[in-house]
């Protein structure tokens, strides 16, 4: 077992069927794909913290909720412990071939689940939402909220126990005394207040992999900070490993160790972070790096700002994906789509230029 | 259990704390709980019974005579006393009216739920029977389903065949604002949390859909509550009631068969009127504040919170909770 | 700042009554200038009266507020002087503001060329052939093909949204530009092209702005003043430089060093415990005296006067030295 990663994810797909009227139907137009992850492979060692950074609509959320187990990968493996949990292990079991070619991806398949595997990754890995005004339910009080996932898992069943495992999380998340908040509702606390809420019962169950969709992004810059260390803080005491997915790299550098930029669905670039953010190689996550706000006037530079905006994923561009907008691009890029090329130690990009 | 019931205690306060402030409410929740007092307590409010016939010195029956003759409200063409009749009718009517309407809701809650909840074909399927339901005139429906009942000689009383027949047929209506909530319900983030977490659909449609709908079918209840009282009324009224249990429907059509109108025995057909639209309209001023202030809070964005400051100033949210904690 | 200020703004105070006669002092003694060609931002965390400093100098307070004390300059004409008929020719006119959420503010069922021509047929400069000819120059301005203009606002992006509120602000050729967190629901990148965008505009006209916005790293790249909000008052006014690389104002250097910087990683971040105060319930002596680290006695007790520290920069803190600022 501990050879493994904690967390590897091979050629994950996920495609989202265009809805056909029946019109099409009837002209046997073939059906249309959102390609939110389009062939995306990474892993994750134990107690590191992986950043997936890319601007809204380029898949970062969809590799969030598909690992949760909110969507179920049309294809690929994602290897949970050296284990595989969804549809390609699915397949398998019901003796069905692996998914090959793009052409038979997203044919619709509902085979029964593995429960329990998908339970077991459940309780091992845990997820924070963007936004702790929506994630929490406003007719729970904080213990209900925090107890729940011991309660879905049938964990601690004794109230003392409980009691005492929601008590130790609340204040693991900073929520000190644990007895002045637990029989609050979620809108009697601050935004900051409610993340370490979305935070401690995400911790509640010891879990050994947390994945945080953008935890900051919707907080005052003091109360970012302070969510920002306690995840620090956290990943130090736990040794939990993070899947960070945010959109401001600024936020990058402060804690994760790799960093993968994404764009339309796959990754263009990835490696340790100080390495990527000192050595940008793909012109994409140079153009990224240049429109980083930095908070001081001294420091204003020249930016590279991309005209346009990223294309429709359900219509991706031949050849490079980002050739379209790349102030680079020559002829090849237009033809034909560059391989990963290793520019560094672990760091890796695809374009031709390199 | 201590602390369970603080809670309870406070979400009381805090609920009769704003109802008290809303007059309407107020006006309509009076309306009801003296019907259903009035109700619960008939043989209290008249020292007769429904079917003794009053007499005069002579030991004749005093027909339509008027609420001077005999008080309050005079007496009938058999010589009944209308006050007893509309107190003991508002026994059948309101217990028609509030059996068929809780009828009405669970199918309608059960139905929207399902459909919202689990979406798809289940979802097309019962809205498609819903629609079905929707579209089909509802009193010659009713009328033929509840000739149709007697016809088959079933051994119920008249009175369950009209608690069902309008429990069955008034849940559309509910079932359509349910589903429309759930689905936004289920779209929001803490509805994903819990999946994230592992959470099955029992645990979920309990833990996090029916709290937040619940405020919904109460308000919703006791609007549907006001309709079946009104239909249980006109049904009765075309002589569909049970004649041996008068309901203030029932009072109608025999006021209207007797010729009360042309007698100008107004204290006949008026009073079981007025009293129709006593609990109606008391329903339906409860029902509206109920749904008012029980509609699912508009959450507060952070990047909004200052217009909230600016154009909402909610007591809750200036003046409540002040200790904050330091971290 | 030799230049005549556009826009002065002198001890502006502004209440709201709420529920129950209590009152919430929201601003108190906001004072800034800003010149033409020049962008000023107002920055702070949720509820310091970034957004009611706006609305008070436009005159758009809900009913419940009222601007109690102050004076408002624009042009030398005091605003608070004028009727609400003589203040709505300023509107759009002199002054235009672009709102936050652009798909709120954009009518859904009106093609986007006729928003944009609304305000100018609206104030009646010129006949609807011109209009549209306006219409065209203004899209050309903010980057919107021509094609575009008669489809609705739903079949644009949110990057694109934003241009077409930015067109509509200049549709009357205003002196003074109000932008309301313009970029906060944006990418990166969207945002880059938008300030970028903003800054050519200004250029161009030499249009005034107002950008109000809790992004610090946002207002370094384009402001050329500042002015932090703290609880309704100003903790600190100065220009960019000054703020950013000499803070006076605990609350500033606070917020300046919670600001995650990619050049500096792992480093650990500051942070600011507890929450703003609650506008009803504010604390005696200094507003920011509960949260700040370099908290003394005196805080508790005294209102820090506005300071001038520097050359026109001016900070709200006991802890600095200088001598009481005199705005003119």
């Amino acid at each position: 077992m501990t050879q493994h990663d904690l967390l590897e994810v091979r050629d994950l797909y996920k495609y989202f069927p265009i809805h056909q009227s029946i019109l099409d139907m009837l002209r046997r137009k073939p059906p249309n794909y959102v390609k939110a992850v389009d062939g995306v492979s990474f892993s994750l060692a134990r107690g590191e913290v992986l950043a997936i950074v890319g601007e809204s609509g380029c898949g970062k959320t969809t590799i969030a909720r598909t690992l949760i187990g909110l969507e179920e990968q049309t294809d690929g493996e994602i290897l949970f412990q050296g284990e595989c949990v969804g549809a390609q292990e699915r397949r398998l079991r019901a003796g069905l071939a692996p998914l090959e070619s793009a052409g038979t991806v997203g044919t619709r398949e509902h085979l029964a689940l593995p429960r329990i595997a998908l339970k077991r990754l459940r309780q091992q890995a845990q997820m924070i939402f963007q936004d702790p005004y929506e994630s929490l339910n406003p007719r729970s009080t904080i213990f209900e909220i925090v107890a729940e996932p011991l309660v879905v898992h049938g964990l601690s069943r004794s109230r003392g126990e409980r009691a005492a495992r929601v008590k130790k999380a609340l204040e693991d998340a900073g929520l000190r005394p644990a007895e002045d908040f637990s029989m609050r509702y979620p809108h009697e606390l601050s935004g900051g207040q409610r993340q370490r809420v979305v935070i401690a019962g995400a911790m509640v169950l010891q879990p050994e992999l947390l994945i945080a969709d953008e935890p900051v992004s919707m907080l005052d810059v003091s109360i970012r900070a302070e969510i920002l260390n306690l995840l620090n803080d956290l990943r130090r005491q736990s040794g939990v490993s993070i899947v960070f997915i945010t959109h401001d790299l600024g936020t990058v550098g402060f804690f994760a160790d790799r960093l993968a930029v994404m764009y339309l669905g796959r990754i263009v670039e990835s490696g340790p972070v100080k390495e990527v953010v000192a050595n940008p190689s793909h012109p994409y996550t140079k153009a990224l790096l240049s429109v980083v706000p930095v908070p001081n006037p001294r420091l204003r530079r020249e930016r590279v700002i991309l005209q346009g905006e990223t294309p429709n994923a359900a219509d991706v561009p031949n050849g490079c994906r980002f050739h379209p907008r790349c102030p680079v691009v020559m002829e090849k890029c237009k033809e034909t789509d560059p391989e990963y090329k290793t520019v560094g130690d672990g760091h890796q990009a695809a374009c031709w230029l390199i | 259990m201590n602390e369970r019931w603080i809670l309870f205690k406070r979400n009381v306060t805090d609920f009769w704390r704003t109802f008290r402030r809303n007059k309407l409410g107020l006006i309509g929740a009076v309306l009801v709980l003296s019907a259903v007092l009035v109700a619960v307590f008939a043989p209290a409010f008249s020292p007769y019974k429904p079917t003794d016939v009053i007499r005069d010195e002579n030991g004749r029956g005093l027909t339509f005579a008027p609420p001077s003759v005999h008080g309050p409200l005079g007496t009938d063409d058999a010589g009944r006393d209308v006050w007893t009749q509309l107190v003991y009718g508002a026994r059948i009517s309101i217990m028609v009216g509030f059996l068929a309407g809780f009828i009405a809701m669970f199918i309608g809650s059960l139905f929207g739920i399902t459909a919202g909840y689990y979406g798809g074909s289940v979802d097309t399927l019962l809205m498609r029977i819903t629609d079905i339901l929707l579209v089909i005139p509802d009193l010659p429906l009713m009328l033929v389903l509840v000739a149709t009942m007697r016809q088959m000689d079933l051994h119920i009383s008249p009175l369950i065949v009209l608690v069902i027949v309008i429990g069955l047929l008034y849940w559309t209506s509910t079932a359509r604002l349910i589903r429309s909530q759930v689905l936004t319900i289920k779209e929001r983030q803490f509805v994903a949390r819990a999946r994230a977490i592992g959470a099955g659909h029992a645990h979920i449609i309990r833990k996090h859909i029916l709290p937040q709908i619940m405020p919904l079918i109460v308000a919703n209840t006791v609007l549907i509550l006001s309709t079946a009282i009104l239909v249980e009324s006109g049904l009765a009224f075309l002589g569909l009631g049970d004649p041996t249990q008068p309901s203030w429907g029932t009072m109608l059509n025999f006021a209207f068969d007797r010729s009360a109108i042309t007698n100008g025995a107004w204290w006949f057909y008026l009073p079981p009127g007025f009293a129709i639209v006593w609990v109606t309209l008391g329903c339906v001023l409860l029902g509206n504040v109920l749904e008012e202030m029980l509609n699912p809070r508009l959450t507060e964005h952070h990047l909004e919170g200052e217009q909230h400051m600016v154009s909402l100033p909610d007591a809750q949210s200036l003046s409540g909770s002040g200790s904050e904690a330091v971290s | 700042m030799s230049e005549q200020p556009i826009l002065s703004v002198r001890n502006l105070n502004t209440e709201f009554v709420l529920q129950e006669g209590k009152v919430a002092r929201a601003l108190e003694d906001v004072s800034f200038d800003i010149c033409p060609g020049q962008t000023i931002g107002l920055v702070g965390e949720s509820g310091c009266g970034k957004t009611t400093t706006l609305m008070s100098v436009m005159r758009l307070l809900p009913s419940s507020g009222r601007i109690t004390n102050g004076n408002i300059r624009f042009k030398n004409i005091n605003l608070l002087g004028l009727s609400e008929r003589q203040m709505r020719d300023y509107r759009w006119k002199e002054m235009s503001i672009i709102f936050q959420g652009a798909m709120n503010a954009l009518n859904p069922v009106m093609t986007v060329g006729d928003q944009i021509r609304e305000p100018i047929l609206l104030h009646g400069l010129m006949d609807r052939e011109k209009a549209d000819a306006r219409v065209d120059e203004l899209l050309d301005l903010v980057g919107i093909p021509h094609a575009r203009r008669d489809q609705y606002p739903h079949q644009y992006s949110g990057g694109m949204r934003q241009r077409a509120m930015i067109a509509m602000a200049l549709a009357c050729k205003p002196s003074l530009l109000f932008a309301d967190e313009p970029t906060t629901a944006l990418d990166v990148m969207v945002q880059a092209q938008v300030l970028e965008l903003l800054k050519e505009i200004q250029e161009r006209l030499k249009l005034a702005i107002v950008l109000v916005t809790h992004d610090l790293g946002v207002v370094a790249e384009v402001c050329d003043s500042v002015v932090v909000m703290y609880g309704g008052k100003v903790a600190e006014y100065g220009s960019s430089d000054d703020i950013y690389n000499r803070p006076q104002h605990p609350y500033t250097q606070r917020l300046l060093a919670s600001f995650p910087d990619l050049n500096r990683p792992g480093e650990s971040l500051a942070s600011i415990p507890g929450t703003p105060p609650r506008l009803t319930q504010l604390p005696p002596g200094c507003r920011f005296a509960p949260r700040c680290h370099k908290v003394i006695e005196k805080c508790q007790q005294a209102t820090p006067p506005i300071l001038e520290v520097e050359t026109e920069h001016y900070a709200a803190c006991h802890l600095c030295q200088g001598t009481e600022a005199r705005f003119q």
